[in-house]
């Protein structure tokens, strides 16, 4: 005691005033430092909605699509005129013809090649396939009379969404004041109808933006999805039970296999494509864009996350339960296929699902082994060419048509709707199946 | 039988193997009485008998289906006329392209040449034979397997361990597809890469400024040499991954600690999954994003405070990429963060430290080592990362260090060196895998680094 | 009565007090060792099992008790960097041999853990399971049959036959041990290893189990680990008390309790160290 009363140092009085002088700095410090953390998570924030309010606004309007109402007449002289009903000449007929008949009725006034042009640009190229699949249905229909409804061009139906002004230069409308005006006409009679935009949903791609639809790339991302799903599930389980259960801790090989998956999970995507393009294709000449190449190399990318992701589920199950079924004498393959893989499923699910939405949303590696590729046709099997949406979007976004950032933008609306729908439930099998040990 | 027919019969083999040696195990032990001299379960003399039966028939299944192909081309090349035979190798490349496409009617068979039309005859009727090779070779294979298996059923066989050590080298074998990915990926890479070298020496493409890939297709045109200087997009992508890193490692490292030290349970509920939504939007949005609405931004920005900014630059692939990378910094940083122990910040509160002051002086430079290997992961990301620039930053391979221009990266000349139709042996198609072998290496240095450093840390606090 | 031959010769040197063979034993450990990595966990142990009998094993905290327990039906093999070395015979037969089928062993020696660890499944099929995968049924009447005599044996019949299809987490922490027990005795094995199965229950539960190894003791040998003394007294015939990886002593319970020859057991026995 009487040591410490002799030292020199600071008295309490000293020091509790010393750390009074600078309490105010370190709180206004501490203010800035709560500032900025609060500053930057918000701008985190806001790049999500900025992300999505950027994406939204320019999709929304995706799924209406504006039909145009035309009075045909299936005249036999065009389409038949050898009156035959041969299925080849039904095929072949000029049904663009017919179109710009039903047109021209509606407005007699138009003359001259210029603007018959711009009159039959009102509807979508498209509407003379429309009447073709209408007459080989049902030949009788020559030489009736029928309403139909056909597509709106891509142009009328980018300014009845408002995208564009009617005030706005004929340049930046992309239509010209007789159109507009024809268009009024058309509106005026009810020819005009906003319906749901199915064939969206259902069509493959096409160069016409008002034709376009995710159809295919849907169907292709299905298919693609479904193979890596049956392959990488089985395999990445297989092989989180053999490293967590089996394996020889700490020996050579289970390192080397360890190192490895670690690894390949942080192989940036584009390089799984090389690999595909060079084996896949170039080594066992399996054909090009087709969704099963895209299944394996996918399947690839993958495994690492699904490896991990059991693992983690199959650490989880608490040693008691192995020892209780040893103890039983249970063979170590019993032990796990009847109490281990039972308990360790919902989070293994979780982990293929996290993995397959990223499948899902993977692009570069696809570019690589060919599913750019313009296709019309929507895949029926696992060796056809077909596109999967991230990439039907990337294709749409670099195409010069304006029509085509709706598309594109619809596109993305749906990729993320099913991430969404994936991720949920990913979220719902953990907190619905996890347990607490 | 057509493959998928093949497989399936396959499959139903295996099915009545299992319920032969099911049965035979029951009749050695004299019925459902006897079970109890057998040494395991009828059912494991089942599963044994239909192991021994897959095996065989699916690795020959297997192992034809992969090479079928690569050999009835070569056997059907043999047989072509002369000339054909001695076309350059980029031409016979094509010729069997069409011959593919032909034979998997993809194409009209009047749209190719009258030989390639023969040998696509002669193909489909090597195929069919071969396919009824196949088949009755798989089957015979399996049909063997069961039949040995079904001979040595006794109640002493020990058909449980048996089986179930099969089953070990199963799960073995797939846990060794990683190894054998990794494998591929090098083996491919390298074997393409080391190609190109015999055309372009090496110290040409990794010291070389000029990179323009167009080699002439006539002799007499000019200015289209090809030169694979790759230098131009070394800049390029470290350009774009500087700017996203200097977005992404502050504004996810306050993130991070804002949300592990200062947000309630409620704002940490709500902010965290938010964040990490970012994480789960693929990059093809990202690239769209940046396109179409940061690039023509900041051209307008940049005009209103005098800038000449490019449509497609450097700065809006590079502040979108930084975005994505948000969520992966942020979250690693968290986890860094939480790991740190609570004596170790109670040590410093019962100092009268505040709350900053804890974070700075305790527990970022605890986590410090964590933190590190996180963002050098993060940055081995943006390195690797392809739809973003390929959307955003354009093909111009400009030697610039101006953010506002537009350069060119790795991975975008990756992409539109191999996009659209090639033919394997051109320099060009083969630089792309010396540009996958560079990017290969630097991730893959990146990532053990950030690896070991993290795993370091973790096993210190665990 | 099983022949006294299958017990094997003791060892000269032994350092163990008090006779370590037992009439018609079924089993007979000479000089096992166990290592954990480079630590001996276990010293030269030599002890016979005899059927019918429950042998206790006492001893302080970290003595090998649990360790040596778990050598009887290899459990030591999940645990990496075990090793047990000497010689430990079933019915004359070396356990330790590498073509002993440990599944086998396990369905011969049962084992019932500190921890009452039901599996996440009924009553019914956690009893059920080990008939089961040991084919001990033909059919399901008699995998029934097995069931019901199992939980009756272990005394839990009544409390739980209204809900067999129940979890069996589901039920309070001494009935799951007698769950397990229940478990255990359904395959029907000539030994039982319990590993203190009543440390996690409270003083009715552990009751119960004790009288229910008193019953048990009718069919099969039982060798239990436990930490407290009285029970040893209460449910043992034999005890033998372990010191730091060593058996010190074997012997009759009443005499070790009453009558400790070596020091180091009367110190733990009077509650000089524990």
């Amino acid at each position: 005691m009487s040591d410490l009363e002799l030292t020199t140092g600071p008295t309490t009085a000293q020091t509790r005033a010393k750390v009074q002088a600078s309490i105010k700095r370190r709180y206004r410090a501490e203010m800035r430092f709560r500032a900025y953390g609060l500053f930057a998570t918000m701008l985190g924030v806001l790049f999500v909605f900025l992300l999505f309010f950027s994406v939204f606004s320019k999709g929304w309007s995706i799924f209406g699509q504006h039909y145009v109402k035309l009075d045909v007449f299936y005249d036999a002289a065009v389409l038949d005129p050898s009156g035959t009903r041969n299925p080849d000449t039904l095929r072949s007929a000029d049904y663009q013809a017919l179109v710009r008949a039903s047109l021209r009725a509606g407005f007699p006034t138009v003359e001259g090649r210029r603007e018959l042009r711009e009159l039959t640009g009102l509807v979508s190229s498209g509407a003379s396939m429309q009447l073709q699949r209408a007459v080989m249905q049902n030949p009788t229909l020559i030489g009736t009379r029928d309403d139909q409804w056909v597509l709106a061009s891509s142009q009328v139906d980018w300014l009845l969404k408002g995208r564009t002004t009617r005030n706005a230069s004929e340049d930046e409308r992309r239509l010209s004041d007789a159109q507009v005006t024809w268009l009024d006409a058309l509106q005026a009679d009810q020819c005009i109808e906003r319906r749901f935009n199915k064939q969206f949903f259902t069509a493959g791609d096409s160069r016409d933006p008002e034709l376009a639809g995710v159809g295919g790339a849907l169907a292709g991302s299905l298919l693609t999805l479904l193979v890596t799903l049956l392959l990488s599930f089985p395999i990445g389980a297989a092989a989180a039970i053999y490293l967590e259960e089996f394996a020889p801790p700490e020996t050579r090989v289970t390192d080397l296999i360890e190192v490895n998956i670690n690894n390949l999970a942080a192989v940036p995507s584009i390089v799984f494509g090389l690999l595909g393009l060079s084996i896949f294709i170039g080594f066992f000449g399996m054909p090009r864009s087709a969704t099963l190449v895209g299944g394996l190399v996918l399947t690839l990318l993958t495994l690492p996350t699904i490896i991990i992701a059991s693992r983690a589920a199959i650490k989880a199950v608490p040693p008691s339960i192995r020892e209780a079924a040893l103890g039983m004498g249970a063979s170590k393959i019993q032990c796990v296929v009847h109490h281990v893989l039972p308990l360790a499923m919902p989070g293994m699910l979780t982990g293929a699902i996290i993995g397959m939405a990223r499948a899902l949303g993977e692009t570069a590696p696809l570019l690589m082994i060919g599913m750019v590729a313009f296709i019309v046709d929507v895949p029926q099997g696992i060796m056809d060419p077909a596109t999967v949406l991230p990439v039907q979007v990337f294709l749409w976004a670099d195409s010069p048509e304006r029509g085509f950032i709706e598309r594109t933008s619809g596109a993305i609306i749906v990729l993320l709707l099913f991430l969404v729908i994936m991720n949920a439930s990913a979220v719902i099998l953990r907190n619905r199946f996890e347990k607490r040990w | 039988m057509t493959p998928a027919v093949l497989f399936a019969a396959i499959i139903a083999l295996v099915l009545v193997a299992f319920q032969v040696g099911k049965a035979r195990s029951l009749t050695v032990a004299g019925g459902p009485r006897g079970i109890r001299t057998l040494h395991s379960l009828p059912g494991h003399y089942g599963l044994l008998t239909a192991m021994w039966c897959a095996i065989p028939s699916l690795l020959v299944f297997g192992i034809w289906l992969a090479f079928q192909d690569a050999i009835l081309i070569r056997m059907v090349l043999v047989h072509l006329p002369a000339e054909v035979q001695h076309l350059p190798k980029a031409q016979l490349g094509l010729m069997i392209n069409d011959l593919r496409n032909l034979v998997a009617g993809n194409i009209a068979p009047e749209s190719v040449a009258v030989s390639t039309r023969l040998a696509a005859v002669e193909y489909l009727h090597l195929q069919s034979i071969a396919r009824l090779a196949l088949s009755a070779l798989a089957m015979v294979a399996g049909i063997i397997g069961l039949l040995v298996v079904r001979a040595r059923i006794r109640p002493d066989l020990r058909a449980r361990n048996a089986f179930e050590s099969l089953i070990e080298w199963v799960l073995f074998g797939c846990s060794g597809i990683a190894v054998l990915t990794t494998l591929g990926i090098v083996l491919s890479i390298v074997f393409e890469a080391v190609r190109f070298f015999t055309f372009v020496p090496l110290t040409d493409f990794l010291f070389g400024l000029n990179w323009s890939p167009q080699m002439a297709i006539r002799a007499d045109q000019v200015g289209s040499s090809g030169s694979f200087g790759a230098v131009p997009l070394f800049t390029g992508t470290l350009l774009i991954s500087a700017i996203a890193m200097l977005v992404a490692a502050p504004i996810g490292l306050f993130s991070a600690i804002f949300i592990a030290e200062y947000a309630n349970r409620r704002v940490r509920s709500v902010v965290k999954p938010l964040l990490e939504v970012l994480a789960g939007v693929p990059t093809v949005v990202y690239g769209f994003f940046a396109a179409l609405t940061i690039g023509p931004l900041l051209r307008v920005w940049g005009e209103a405070f005098g800038f000449n900014v490019s449509g497609e630059s450097a700065l809006s692939a590079g502040l979108v990429m930084g975005v994505m990378i948000i969520p992966f910094v942020s979250s690693l940083a968290d986890d860094m963060i939480t790991a740190v122990p609570q004596s170790l910040r109670d040590g410093a509160y019962a100092l009268g430290a505040t709350r900053s002051e804890t974070i700075k002086q305790v527990v970022l430079r605890a986590a410090l080592p964590g933190i590190v290997g996180g963002l050098l992961l993060a940055t081995s990301r943006a390195i690797g990362e392809t739809m973003i620039v390929v959307m955003a930053a354009g093909l111009a391979s400009n030697l610039t260090a101006n953010p506002f221009e537009a350069v060119t990266t790795v991975t975008v000349q990756i992409v539109t060196l191999l996009v659209g139709d090639q033919e394997f042996d051109s320099p060009k198609t083969l630089a792309a895998f010396a540009l996958g072998l560079v990017l290969f290496v630097i991730t893959l240095v990146l990532n053990v680094i950030a690896l070991y450093v993290v795993r370091k840390y973790r096993e210190q606090y665990e | 009565m099983k022949d006294f031959a299958y017990s094997l010769p003791v060892p000269k040197d032994i350092k163990t007090i008090g006779t370590v063979t037992a009439p018609g034993a079924i089993f007979s450990c000479r000089n096992v060792q166990v290592f954990y990595g480079e630590k001996q966990a276990i010293r030269d142990v030599n002890i016979d099992i005899a059927p019918k009998e429950v042998l206790a094993m006492i001893g302080p905290s970290g003595c090998g008790k649990s360790t040596f327990l778990r050598c009887f039906n290899r459990m030591n093999d999940t645990i990496v960097g075990a090793r047990v070395l000497g010689q430990i015979e079933l019915e004359g037969k070396d356990i330790q041999d590498k073509h002993q089928d440990v599944v086998q062993l396990r369905a011969r020696v049962g084992m019932v853990f500190q921890k009452p660890n039901p599996f996440p499944k009924s009553i019914y099929e956690n009893v059920a399971y080990g008939p089961r995968i040991h084919g001990l049924a033909a059919d399901r009447g008699e995998l029934d049959e097995i069931v019901n005599s199992s939980l009756r044996r272990a005394g839990l019949w009544d409390e739980v036959k209204d809900r067999l299809n129940q979890p069996g987490t589901s039920l309070s922490g001494g009935q799951q041990q007698r769950l397990c027990i229940a478990r255990t005795i359904a395959v029907n094995p000539e030994v039982i290893l319990m590993d203190e199965p009543c440390s996690a229950l409270d003083p009715i539960a552990t009751a119960k189990i004790e009288d229910l190894i008193d019953e048990l003791r009718e069919s099969y040998a039982i060798c239990i680990v436990t930490h407290s003394m009285q029970q040893a007294a209460r449910v043992s015939q034999r005890t033998a008390y372990f010191h730091l990886g060593d058996l010190i002593e074997v012997g009759e319970t009443t005499k070790i309790f009453t009558n400790p020859r070596a020091k180091l057991t009367e110190d733990y026995i009077t509650g000089r160290f524990g």
